[in-house]
């Protein structure tokens, strides 16, 4: 193993970075997405389809970012305003946005992402950091787009631990009948983090469409939006633990194709079994060993109507 | 001001007219979206419904698709009863047609009478097992279900691909990726054209459902579901009703694997489930978990697949049309449950705001 590797992990972990904690943000506010896959997929179409019509790599970011964001407010009007069951309106959100994107992707197959878009999500050295002997070349010689996912990542933790809204988010999600006494507006509180994520979700789909394939192909996701929820339980809800967790499954993404390099003789197919395995491993110890501190916001997935406390 | 308040006065005919207009309006909205596209809605649902029932073929084609759905819904239905969030369906049919293919290909010349049963056998038992090992873990530590499930899809999916790919390849298909092809014995017989699914799954409408309304079994299923401490005071074993249940549940969605492999494909491949698993979760909350609904919505769905492979050559408008107006059908029903179970009324406001 080289650095080269360890700097593709990083690569591989950033669209689950950005899910992760559109998941984080959400689930703070006391809801549970499951359509983490489905805004994945919608983001990653409507980016690709933006960036072939406008060649502009920003509006392509923007778009998906948009789509990702309408598409967790469908899921927001359901369960916030029409207090509908969290998981099963996550679940639709998935099969929809999966409908969405082949739909959509009909006419996309084997399109390649122009150049000028390619080259503005290309590596570049940060000064100075990058000359930090390995760290450098694994995480600062990147492309903006993970440099984004650092300063994202230090937002949210910031957000979440050292801003009054944020603390108010907090007891949205930990005791919603309280904060509402306490005066914070619950259902927007909880409208505004839901499209949040939903936000974050599609700028990790176009990730993958636009910067990591970068072609289109159909169901680009491959799981990894299940793997961002269940990653959100062991990386505790804490916005600076999604580093770890995101570039651990970045490495555990690629690790099946590089094994192959070395002519390691195990098929490539149960290799790639791998991250799903672990992800059911993690479940498992994070379930077995439950500490006070990686406990899930405590209203989390229950619907809340004043009028029925 | 809107006024909100919970109803118990929704009466059946009331409940039934909101969640049909919810249907009404999720078709108006996708006909929006239809004519973004340039077509005519109206046009395009009606060659939907002329692709699904238009002809002795089609209704037949129909009905084989909706087989699977019926019996992978009553499946899954078992587990959400629990409030276990099985999307693990996917998987557990895959694992149950690779149960039932392993006994196929080893076995070819078994008579059909022994063959059959014992391949059905194996299915239920490896679909079960795929089902029961997030359950033991549900059981044990409360295990999130809902991911574990689907990392499990993934996993078959895997091992499926690695079988047609590797080990089970057939070598008379020079090179290309196949697994052989049943022996004649080990196909499921037709009955009035139809394979002879149709009659399983008739059978175990009825049987869920009389499980879940006159047995003692299906009555604790239905008190745990509802609340796992009633379960536990009533000195219920709640962890065991919770693996056995998704165990039966993995197992019926296995048979459903072996019928496909058996029955229509007549082998095993990595596209044997065609996301069946995923729609039987719609189907089967649509249905609200209800045996004798199922059929019915799951036709209805089965309609809207076959409809829309005929839409595709019809309008060149991608197969996947389809789920999308699924999508969309369940989430407008979703949002309907809301009118279901509360009133809302317009009061006038007198006390000004603070």
């Amino acid at each position: 193993m080289d650095a080269s590797f360890f700097t593709a992990a990083v690569v591989a972990g950033t669209p689950l970075l950005y899910a992760i904690l559109g998941e984080v943000i959400t689930e703070k506010a006391g809801n549970l997405n499951l359509g983490v896959e489905g805004m994945m997929l919608i983001g990653a179409v409507v980016g690709f389809k933006v960036a072939l019509i406008t060649q502009n790599p920003w509006l392509a970011l923007g778009g998906a970012m948009i789509a990702g964001g309408i598409a967790a407010l469908i899921y927001a009007l359901l369960t916030v305003s029409l207090r509908a069951n969290q998981v099963v309106t996550g679940l639709t959100l998935t099969i929809f946005g999966t409908g969405f994107s082949s739909f959509m992707g009909k006419n996309l197959m084997g399109e390649v992402v122009p150049d000028n878009i390619k080259l503005a999500f290309a590596d570049f050295p940060l000064p100075l950091l990058s000359h930090i002997p390995v760290l450098g070349q694994v995480f600062f010689n990147q492309g903006i787009l993970v440099y984004g996912g650092y300063i994202a990542t230090i937002l949210a933790g910031l957000y979440l631990y050292n801003t009054q809204i944020g603390l108010n988010l907090r007891a949205v999600g930990e005791n919603t009948a309280a904060a509402d006494a306490a005066g914070i507006k619950v259902s927007l509180y909880k409208y505004i983090h839901i499209i949040i994520g939903g936000v974050l979700c599609g700028l990790a789909g176009a990730y993958l469409s636009l910067v990591y394939i970068p072609s289109w192909q159909e169901n680009v996701t491959a799981g990894r939006g299940w793997i961002a929820v269940a990653l959100v339980i062991f990386c505790k809800w804490n916005p600076y633990r999604v580093l770890v967790g995101a570039f651990l499954f970045g490495g555990l993404d690629i690790i099946g194709f590089r094994l192959q390099k070395y002519s390691f003789y195990i098929s490539q197919y149960l290799i790639d079994m791998l991250p799903y395995l672990v992800t059911i491993i993690i479940l498992i110890v994070v379930s077995a060993r439950k500490s006070i501190s990686g406990l899930p916001p405590a209203n989390l997935g229950d619907s809340y109507f004043r009028e029925e406390r | 001001m809107i006024k909100m308040s919970a109803r118990s006065d929704c009466s059946k005919r009331e409940a039934t007219l909101i969640r049909t207009l919810a249907v009404v309006f999720a078709l108006v909205t996708v006909s929006f979206f239809i004519m973004i596209l340039g077509h005519n809605p109206i046009s395009v649902y009606i060659s939907m419904m002329d692709g699904a029932f238009g002809t002795g073929y089609r209704l037949l084609e129909t009905l084989r698709k909706s087989v699977p759905l019926i019996i992978t819904s009553i499946g899954i239905s078992l587990a959400f009863r629990l409030k276990f969030w099985n999307i693990g369906a996917e998987g557990q049919i895959m694992m149950g047609a690779m149960g039932a293919a392993f006994i196929a290909l080893n076995f070819p010349q078994l008579p059909a009478i022994i063959l059959l049963p014992l391949m059905a056998f194996t299915a239920m038992i490896s679909g079960g097992i795929w089902g029961l090992i997030p359950a033991y873990f549900k059981a044990r530590w409360k295990t999130n279900e809902t991911i574990f499930t689907l990392m499990m899809n993934y996993i078959a999916l895997k091992f499926i691909t690695y079988l047609q790919y590797g080990p089970w390849k057939d070598p008379a298909a020079l090179g290309f990726p196949k697994i052989p092809n049943f022996s004649q014995n080990a196909v499921l017989p037709d009955i009035f054209g139809l394979h002879a699914g149709w009659v399983i799954a008739i059978i175990l409408v009825i049987l869920s459902h009389i499980f879940i309304k006159y047995t003692q079994p299906g009555y604790e299923i239905e008190v745990v579901g509802g609340s796992e401490n009633t379960g536990r005071y009533a000195g219920m074993n709640v962890n065991k009703i919770i693996i056995l249940t998704i165990f039966a549940s993995g197992s019926i969605c296995g048979l459903s694997g072996m019928i496909e492999a058996s029955g229509v494909n007549r082998t095993l491949s990595v596209e044997i489930t065609r996301g069946v698993g995923y729609t039987a979760i719609i189907t089967s909350w649509l249905s609200y978990l209800k045996a004798p609904v199922i059929p019915i919505v799951c036709i209805l769905f089965a309609s809207m697949i076959q409809g829309g492979t005929f839409i595709q050559m019809a309008f060149q408008i991608p197969q996947s049309a389809a789920q999308i107006l699924q999508g969309a059908i369940l989430f407008f029903v979703l949002g309907s449950e809301f009118f279901i179970r509360y009133k809302i009324s317009f009061v006038k406001q007198n006390i000004p705001e603070a």
